[in-house]
């Protein structure tokens, strides 16, 4: 420091006014260094606090964003985990049931357990809940009443009613008290309570009123939609599931993690350590990260094409599905795992070496578990991306109406956003909730797999 | 003299200098003759980084490679155990021979060679596993036991000569990252120990080293040359007229001067080994 700075820093502590407010005539000429520093620092402070305000806000504003989503969706989706089922008297009489037990010989010759398999129980509903809702005065129902109280149940209680006397014969010619499921329109109507009688609606006054007395009668129970989590998809939404979208997710997802982290791993691997560095490895890394800026549909196309047209592998199947996820996916993995590589220090690859190990030796007992962490973190965003993927899964058929549970990667599945997709566009205003419900069942997959992600990722970082 | 002049100086000596003072050595473990080392490719031009060195390294005794920064003398090291093979765009001639043998021949291959010469590097590199693991991990890929006593063993002794066992014996299970800078570096020679080697090559092994580290290690490395034979190359003058009983001065990619490590340090035959041992450059 020279004797003029030290001077003029003295004169500046001696001086009562600061830096800052002199004019601007005396700043490019009486300043010493500190002042002019000074000046300066304001300057970058506000620079700083605009930027941290800035990150503040998005930060803040992505959250409402999400709290809204959230809470929206789970909203809608409530009434879907509930479900309202109503108790009717049923007359198991044997001529509705059309089993005739006059005839000894008869039922020797055929079992009544049998018989009670292929019996009418659609005649015993229909009649059993005539018998609940004549009107006293001896007035018969008339034939729109009839069809519109038969209405009010949903087309599996029939089987509820048979279920019921197949695990109980002695039921049989008696009278007894079963729950069945209403309708959704009911149900969406005892959820939400919407005025009736109007356009679009589908409950009348009359049978508005059949559902109060029902109420009043205690005969209406509110109960827990176990058949949401255990059933596959339906027309009827009373009925509709998500098993069978979860089930076709999970294996998809499972063919997908199966193929796409070794081979995105292995060739990862391959590039970073063992191929030489030349035009043709060049080339190759421009095609993957094309790649990964393909459109999904675009591999679907090629599914459909290759995999299911020339390899003749089953339609909408999970295998299908996985494979073309695969593809998708690859890119990703192989680009997250090159820089996971990339970043393992040089080091300890020399230390690896410097002992003689071979070059297999220092890539899997070395390099591997310390990129490890990375490659965790690259696979979880490409099977994210794979879990939220409804485009190419439409082109290889994923997304027929399927009810049955697949339980093989060959069989007819569909997956969970291509379900959500499919509710969506139902008119049933009971898919509505489902349509939530299984949006809440896929945000809740996808945090499950984040969470074991990092639980993985955290066990490789301790090693 | 101001340091231009010095500059011009040394590259007119440079460009002329053979090398001075003795290259041969009474029993030579490794024997160097006409090394040459080129970095880059024919298409973008190649750049010679060792010119034409000859040297012997000395059995059972230290060598040390002394000159000012980047004058090839870590190259030169790294050839000895083939490190540079790693090295896409490194080329190597001349004749390396390690008890006769030529190092470099078609038919040998460089993961036996690193089992013969180990090597240590200037930072301290453990691989972050347990100080044992990292210890019986050259063993065990080599093969020398699958008996866990024996293994124990190994790694006990190594410990041992790296002097090292005593301060780790109750911690063998935790991390070998966890040790102090000097303890690190003492476990990495007693990992390269641990696969008997016959010659260690060291990379300025206490750079990085607080004094009282540094001086732990050049006593273990005056004790390990009564079993291994030693290169080690330094900055610290000192630490080569400590430890080594010959010394190379290297200078741009040349051997300038070799000889008993008392002659160059008191009495060098060249003006750029006085000009550099005497501080005047570097």
């Amino acid at each position: 420091m020279t004797n003029s700075t030290k001077r003029s820093i003295e004169n500046s502590k001696m001086d009562n006014t600061l830096p800052l407010t002199r004019s601007s005539t005396q700043l490019s000429t009486t300043l010493t260094t500190t002042e002019r520093v000074a000046l300066s620092l304001t300057k970058r402070l506000q620079k700083e606090k605009r930027f941290k305000s800035i990150g503040l806000f998005t930060v803040f504003f992505g959250f409402i964003l999400v709290v809204i989503l959230i809470s929206d969706i789970t909203a809608k989706a409530l009434p879907a985990f509930h479900q309202h089922w109503v108790k009717v008297d049923i007359n198991y009489k044997d001529n509705w049931l059309n089993i005739d037990e006059s005839s000894a010989q008869n039922l020797l010759a055929n079992p009544l357990a049998k018989r009670m398999k292929t019996a009418n129980y659609r005649k015993v509903l229909k009649n059993s809940v005539y018998q609940m809702f004549s009107p006293p005065a001896g007035k018969k129902l008339n034939r729109k009443e009839k069809r519109q109280l038969f209405k009010l149940f949903s087309t599996n209680a029939e089987f509820t009613i048979k279920e019921t006397l197949i695990a109980s014969p002695d039921h049989f010619n008696k009278k007894v008290s079963i729950w069945v499921r209403l309708d959704d329109d009911v149900d969406s109507y005892l959820k939400e309570g919407f005025p009736v009688g109007e356009a679009g609606l589908r409950i009348s006054e009359q049978q508005a009123q059949w559902i109060s007395n029902l109420e009043s009668e205690n005969r209406v129970e509110r109960r827990f939609n176990i058949s949401f989590f255990t059933a596959s998809d339906s027309r009827e939404p009373e009925l509709a599931g998500i098993k069978g979208a979860l089930m076709g997710t999970l294996l998809t997802l499972f063919v997908t993690l199966l193929l796409s982290f070794p081979l995105g791993v292995a060739g990862a691997l391959y590039l970073e350590e063992f191929a030489p560095k030349n035009r043709w490895t060049d080339l190759i890394e421009i095609n993957i990260n094309n790649l990964a800026a393909v459109p999904s549909i675009v591999f679907g196309l090629l599914g459909l094409a290759v995999i299911i047209n020339i390899f003749e592998l089953p339609r909408s199947a999970p295998l299908v599905g996985g494979i073309v996820l695969t593809l998708m996916t690859l890119p990703t993995i192989i680009i997250a795992s090159r820089a996971a590589i990339k970043a393992v220090p040089p080091s300890l690859r020399e230390a690896a070496f410097g002992l003689g190990a071979s070059k297999m030796q220092v890539t899997f007992s070395h390099v591997l578990p310390q990129a490890m962490p990375g490659i965790i973190t690259g696979a979880i965003i490409g099977i994210a991306q794979a879990l939220g993927e409804t485009a190419p899964l439409l082109m290889i058929g994923m997304v027929a109406f399927i009810v049955d549970v697949p339980t093989s990667i060959v069989d007819s599945a569909t997956v969970l956003p291509v379900q959500i997709f499919l509710w969506a566009d139902s008119p049933e205003r009971a898919f509505l909730a489902k349509t939530s419900a299984a949006i809440l069942v896929l945000l809740t997959l996808l945090l499950v797999i984040n969470i074991t992600a990092t639980v993985l990722r955290s066990m490789f970082e301790k090693k | 003299m101001n340091n231009s002049d010095i500059k011009q100086e040394e590259l007119a000596q440079v460009e002329l200098t053979q090398t001075v003072g003795n290259i041969y050595a009474d029993d030579a473990k490794m024997s160097i003759r006409d090394a040459n080392v080129f970095y880059g490719n024919k298409k973008h031009g190649e750049k010679q980084a060792i010119h034409n060195v000859s040297l012997d390294l000395a059995r059972n005794q230290v060598t040390a490679l002394i000159g000012p920064s980047g004058c090839g003398k870590s190259t030169f090291l790294r050839c000895l155990n083939r490190m540079n093979d790693n090295i896409d765009i490194c080329r190597v001639t001349g004749q390396l021979m390690l008890d006769g043998e030529d190092i470099y021949a078609k038919d040998l291959d460089p993961v036996l060679l690193r089992a013969r010469v180990g090597m240590v590097f200037q930072k301290p590199n453990p691989f972050p596993k347990s100080i044992y693991e990292n210890v019986a991990y050259g063993a065990r890929i080599h093969g020398l036991t699958n008996n866990k006593a024996e293994l124990d063993e190994i790694v006990e002794t190594s410990l041992r000569k790296a002097g090292l066992f005593n301060e780790v014996k109750d911690r063998l299970k935790e991390p070998g990252t966890g040790l102090s800078g000097g303890q690190q570096q003492r476990l990495c020679i007693a990992r390269t120990i641990a696969v008997s080697p016959e010659v260690i090559l060291m990379d300025e092994p206490a750079s990085a080293l607080d004094p009282i580290a540094t001086a732990i290690i050049e006593e273990l490395i005056d004790e390990l040359k009564e079993k291994y034979t030693i290169a080690i190359v330094t900055h610290s003058m000192q630490q080569a007229a400590r430890v080594s009983q010959h010394t190379a001065y290297f200078h741009m990619g040349k051997l300038i001067e070799m000889g008993k490590t008392e002659d160059i340090f008191t009495r060098p035959s060249h003006k750029l080994t006085e000009n550099y041992i005497t501080g005047r450059f570097g």
